[in-house]
This record gives C-alpha cells, structure tokens and sequence, in this order.
C-alpha cells in the first residue's frame, strides 16, 4: 500500500479520536485531511456531533455571513477547530504571515485569517501541519499571528490542546508552556522526530506508537467519508482515491 | 431620473482612484469583470478593504498597480498557489499592508453600519497583529475592571463592490446566504455590484427571497456582467477555469509574466463558455 496514503488515513484516525465527545466541530479554509477527521468522529458519534465545514454547502449550516463561525466561537458553541502555521514554535506561537522582517518579508504567507481571534475562544485547539521540519518547528516565530499562552488576567476560554504531525501526536501543556510527545506514528522514530524538531519538548524515555487504523474505520474513510470531504476538497478525494489500491 | 443599472465601464468609473474600497473571498462573488474595467480605466492608489480576505482580485489590482493599501486578513488563491504580485509588492514597498482577522474586519464593517465610533472584539491581545497596528487600542471593559479588549475602529469604505445573482432594475440585489455581502453593502457609502442577471419584477415581493436580497437603498449601480466572477467559480452557476488558475500562478512569478496574462485576461474576459 502506497506510505502516502497509509499516512494520510492514520492523521484522519488520530483527528477522529482527539474529536471524541465534542458537540460541534468546526473546520476552516484548505484542511481536507481535519475536515475527513472532523466527518469521521461525527460518523462515530451516531449523530451526536455537528461538524461544519467552511466552503461546504452540505455540511454548513450558517445563514448569517462569514460572521457566524466566530461568533459562535465566542459564545462557546463551537468545541474544537484546527489551526495550522507556516512556523510553529514549542510555546504553541503560530505564524501565518510570513518570515524575514515585516512588513517587507522575504517569504510572505497568505495571512492570520481567523488564528488571532479563534485560538483564544475555542477550547480545543488542533496545530495541524503536514511538514514536520526544522524549518516550521522553530525555536522562536518570526511573526506571532497568535500566541499560544497568554497571562492568565486575560480573557482566555481557548488554546491549544494538541498537535498533529506526520511524524507523531503532541500534547499542549498550557500551564507549562510546552508540548509533550504523545505518540509516534508508525514507520518513524523519537529520533527522527527529535532531528526535526527546532524547539525542546517533553517526552518518555520510551514514547509509544501511535495507535494503527481500526480497518472499520478505514472502510468509512475509504468510503462514505471520502465521498463527503469530495464535495469541498474534489482534488484531495481525487488524489485519495488513486492511490487506494 | 436614470435608474441604478449602468454599463460595466460607468460602474469603474463610479470608484474613484484613492477610494477605500470593500472587497468579497473568490468564493464569495469576486467581481473579476468589474475588477478587469478599474485596471483598464488605469484606477491608482486605491485602499482594499478585504471582506474578510481575498484571492486573485487583489492579486490582478496590485499587479496592475492600482493599489496602495490592502488591508485583509489574508490574501490566497488556494490550492493553486502563492499569490506572487501581493508578496512581490510588499517585499519592495510598493504597497502597505494592514493585516488583520477575519472578525476584526467583520468587527470594523459592524461598526460603520451602526454609526458607531468602534467595536470592541475578544482575543488578539498578544497578537503581533495588534503591535502592528496603532489604530487598535487596548482598552479596559469599561464593566469589569482588570478585563482588556482591544477596541477597533469602524472601517468605512467608500465603495464596496462586488457580483451577484441577480439584481431588479430598481436596485435590489439578491445575495441569498452571502450575508458578508450585505454587512459590506450596510457599511460602505456606496455599493456598486455587478449581476448575471436582471430580473423583471421587485425581487422583494417574494418573500421567501426578501431576506436574502440587499434593499436597493443601500445600492448606487448595477452592471450586467454575464460570468462576471470568471475566471473563479461561481456558486452554483459555473465553475472555475482552474487550468487558467493554475497557470495564473505560474505566469504571475515575474512581473512580466503577469503583465502578459493580464493582457491575454483582458482581451478575452468574457471567457471560454
């Protein structure tokens, strides 16, 4: 079976099991691999968990404007949401905006989008990106689009809760500032995560492997959940489904 | 007594080169035809507004060199790839940057439609975003001492513009869900739009539609613009070129490649059916 997909449908199974027991998730801009998590753990859940996706017609309900999705995020109605960073530092700071000065940067990035308000109100915050390098775990961010702790005088109901890589699971200890390795993924080692890494971290002596793909769940990924997510991201089912032997 | 509907080129012409002007998502009714009338009307210094971010229109009007400020939350096209022209111009100067959070700008346009000075706003605080920006203020919550909000003023633009279904010829445009499109037409002093279609009729007479139709009150122009938002998708009605997209992106890494396809863009706006 092809390491691509193989890796793809395990970050769909990790994000599924972090969603467990919340009652509305929702899914921002270009995040086919949170939104087919997001629908997977809703599929799970029986019909107990909302999922909404941005840019979906089917699976978003919002009738007042690109305003809604934050506003419901300030009144506590959305429990977790993904944010993602083109640098991301051990303190959980995210960078959206570019790196080499600013505002004259010599790479710029699309922008914060909703990261400066929606990292501080909802309450699970998932970091997910899908290039764990030096170059995006950085010991400092260039720019702090969102910081991932702030003092506790602030109005603060959300953060960070966990990180999602190709390479393994981190936990976000907000009190403490810093990530702890959770688990390893299949196929890759604390040595290579550690090699990859540009800020310190937590973790066992011995970190276990991240949990391997129930086949009943890779059926409803390979099935009814790549049908769902090919309404929103038709390329990523496309892609999917190519390499699905 | 002349009526709001007016041909594409009056419609550039009503935004004046210097105006703030508010601007939808690509996914939002990006007015690509209108956008192509301003740069062949040679428009300059103008200050986007983006609703609450945008994508190729502000990457065609910065290239063109039609802008002097963008203020947004974000500028991408997507899947297809960085937006070079935007980058390229902050990287040497040419344009500022006002960088943003989607509901900063939604906070802003909320407060111009209400008349009031500012809107307060969660989060942000310990942002580099507010660092950057000396118009936003931290303030104390004036109910609960030892509680800090930032404060942003309201953002009134002078124009806003953007396509639509459908439009009547007195002014009242049909924007269904896109509700962003409203709080844009509430906000700025002038809404100009430009429709696939003009219906007969009053589209408020039917009352399943009047709740997603902006009142022409609010509406200066209307423009028939036939697959206005091409080359981008739009709702249900056509889809993307995504070939020209994509090669958009790959042309748009010199600023001579973009003025080749700008000029290919605008000898052929009216697209490949």
């Amino acid at each position: 079976m092809s390491p691509a997909l193989e890796s793809t449908e395990l970050l769909i199974a990790v994000i599924a099991r972090l969603l467990e027991g919340c009652r509305h998730v929702a899914v921002g801009a270009a995040s086919p691999i949170p939104g087919s998590g997001a629908l997977l753990a809703r599929e799970l859940s029986r019909g107990a968990m909302r999922v909404s996706v941005l840019g979906s017609l089917r699976n978003n309900f919002f009738t007042n404007g690109g305003v809604e999705l934050f506003d419901l995020a300030a009144q506590g109605r959305i429990d977790a949401f993904f944010l993602g960073g083109g640098q991301i530092d051990g303190e959980a700071n995210i960078n959206l905006v570019g790196t080499g000065g600013y505002p004259a940067s010599k790479v710029r990035w699309p922008g914060s989008f909703g990261s400066a308000y929606l990292y501080y109100l909802v309450p699970k915050v998932i970091l997910f990106r899908e290039e764990h390098t030096r170059r995006v775990m950085v010991p400092r961010v260039d720019f702090v689009s969102a910081p991932g702790t702030s003092e506790p005088s602030l109005y603060r109901p959300g953060g960070p809760k966990a990180m999602l890589t190709p390479l393994g699971l981190f936990a976000f200890d907000r009190a403490r500032r810093r990530f702890r390795l959770e688990s390893v993924h299949p196929g890759h080692t604390l040595e290579e995560i550690l090699d990859n890494t540009g800020f310190d971290f937590d973790h066992a002596e011995r970190v276990p492997q991240t949990q391997a793909t129930d086949p009943a769940w890779l059926e409803l990924i390979r099935g009814r959940i790549r049908g769902e997510i090919a309404e929103t991201y038709p390329r990523f089912a496309a892609r999917m489904q190519a390499l699905t032997p | 007594m002349t009526g709001p509907l007016c041909t594409l080129d009056a419609l550039a012409a009503a935004i004046p080169d210097g105006a703030a002007l508010a601007i939808p998502p690509d996914n939002c009714g990006a007015p690509i035809a209108a956008t192509l009338a301003l740069i062949r009307r040679k428009a300059r210094d103008l200050h986007l507004v983006c609703v609450p971010q945008s994508g190729l229109q502000t990457e065609l009007l910065v290239g063109a060199g039609a802008v002097r400020t963008v203020e947004t939350a974000a500028i991408t096209l997507g899947e297809f790839g960085p937006a070079h022209r935007f980058a390229d111009a902050l990287r040497t100067g040419r344009i500022r940057v006002l960088d943003a959070t989607c509901p900063a700008i939604h906070a802003g346009l909320l407060a111009a439609q209400k008349g009031l000075p500012f809107m307060p706003l969660r989060g942000l605080i310990g942002s580099d975003l507010v660092a950057n920006r000396p118009d936003w203020k931290v303030i104390d919550n004036p109910f609960a001492s030892g509680d800090r909000i930032v404060a942003l003023p309201a953002i009134t633009p002078d124009c806003a513009l953007f396509h639509a279904p459908l439009a009547d010829r007195h002014g009242n445009v049909f924007v269904g869900r896109k509700r962003e499109l409203l709080l844009m037409a509430h906000a700025a002093r002038s809404t100009l739009v430009t429709v696939e279609a003009i219906a007969s009729g009053d589209l408020l007479e039917d009352a399943d539609r009047a709740a997603g139709v902006v009142p022409s009150i609010y509406v200066t122009s209307v423009a028939l613009a036939e697959r206005g938002a091409w080359p981008l998708p739009f709702l249900d009605q056509y889809q993307g070129d995504d070939a020209l997209l994509a090669r958009y992106v790959e042309c748009s890494r010199t600023q001579e490649g973009f003025d080749r396809f700008l000029a290919e863009l605008l000898s052929r706006e009216s697209g490949s059916a």
